[in-house]
This record gives C-alpha cells, structure tokens and sequence, in this order.
C-alpha cells in the first residue's frame, strides 16, 4: 500500500510518501489512521486531530469507514484550500 | 464538448483563453469568467501552492462534468496555478461559453465554488520576516459549495 502525504500532513510525518504493509485488521481509512500513528512521533503529531485529517482511496474522497487493501494509493492531507 | 483542464506554474492569459474558446464559432452568445487573485493580506510575501497531482486532474474533470450535465455550455475552461505566486498573481481562471448568459454566469460561480473545496489544493502563506502558515479552510467557502446542492 502507497500512503501519500501532503501540506502540513506531510511537515508532520516528516516525509511525502510510504510504502507500507499494515496487518489484516487494517481494514479502513480510520483503522490505517490508528495504526500509522503508532509508526513515529511525527505521525502521532500529524493525526492528533482527526477532524483536521481528510482522505483519499485510489485518488477520491474518502471518509473514516471507507476500506482500504494492499495496492490502494492512500492520501493524509488536511482540508482543501485551492480556488 | 471537451473541457480544458491545466494545471501549471506559469501564468495564464485570459484574452487568448477567450480566443480559443470562440475561435471559428457564431454560436457563442456568452463568455463568463472568473479570475482569482493572490491579494497581498497582512503582509504576505508569496503564497505557495501545493496539489495531488493525478488526483486534481481527476476532481476538476469530475467537476466540469457536473457543470456541463446541468448546463449547456459550449465551452468550459479551468486553468489552476500552483507553486509559488507574489501578490496580484493571478491564482486560478474558470471560463465558460454558452449560448446565453445565464449558464454561462451560473456555472462559472458553480466551478468556482466547487473548486474551492472540492479539488486537492493547499496554500501556504509566507511573510516578510520569514513567518509562515498554512491556510485553513473556511466555512463559508463548503457553504458556498453546499448552495448548489439540491435540497
């Protein structure tokens, strides 16, 4: 699984990008949310505040309940500024 | 009709936008457009502006298919600057052509809108003296969004 991290979410994490392998009980954007945050300082910092966290599954929008598998390209960013 | 969708650090330049959206056609009745700004606030040097590239691209298409299934539109431009722009750089263009005014006006504020809060960009002010934040989404901006919703 690719994470992708951007803005303020990746200063955090403290890098744009990662590959990962989460375990089987991962199965959701809230649940790679928990387990994320336990791999460094940086990412416990990132996702303190989840309701300053939004998503994206295979580059769409994606809420906490949204599944996650081996293979999706998962993005972290905060709420979207452009215009 | 395929909608022109770029995302670029250089500029844009709104009367050739126009030319190539009227170029060779009689049937144009309205051109609407919307250029937005980087405004010089509270002593901002620069604004830089991050995107998910892939995933723009994706939302704005999206977008603009909403905009041409609600109204006939004969041409529709979305042109988003990113990196990083000095006060008075022009940030973002949206440019509609329709037949008459009012599709091309209203999806022109719908694009917009939408824009706003609906594509994967990111601000970032920086100020003389070296100070820096990211810009926070407002409230007023999802409510602008949520206005074109059917209730």
């Amino acid at each position: 699984m690719r994470v992708l991290y951007f803005a303020w979410v990746r200063q955090r994490v403290g890098m744009a990008e990662e590959e990962i392998s989460p375990p089987p009980e991962v199965r959701d954007v809230a649940g790679l949310v928990d387990w994320l945050s336990g791999r460094s300082d940086g990412h416990a910092a990132a996702f303190a505040n989840r309701k300053t966290i939004r998503a994206a599954v295979n580059q769409d929008f994606a809420g906490p309940d949204h599944p996650v598998a081996a293979g999706d390209e998962v993005a972290f960013f905060p709420p979207v500024t452009g215009g | 009709m395929t909608p022109r969708i770029a995302i670029q650090e250089e500029s844009f330049d709104l009367a050739a936008e126009t030319a190539r959206l009227t170029a060779g056609r009689q049937d144009v009745g309205g051109l609407a457009s919307f250029v937005g700004l980087c405004r010089a606030d509270d002593g901002l040097a620069a604004m830089v502006l991050e995107h998910y590239p892939g995933m723009t691209e994706r939302a704005i298409a999206r977008i603009a298919g909403d905009a041409t299934g609600r109204w006939p539109l004969l041409g529709l431009t979305v042109i988003h600057r990113v990196g990083r722009l000095e006060p008075g750089a022009p940030i973002v263009l949206v440019l509609t052509a329709s037949a008459h005014r009012a599709a091309a006006l209203e999806s022109c504020a719908f694009l917009i809108d939408w824009l706003k809060t609906g594509a994967p960009f990111w601000k970032r002010e920086e100020f003389e003296g070296g100070a820096e934040r990211w810009v926070e989404a407002k409230a007023a901006d999802d409510a602008a969004a949520a206005r074109w919703t059917p209730a």
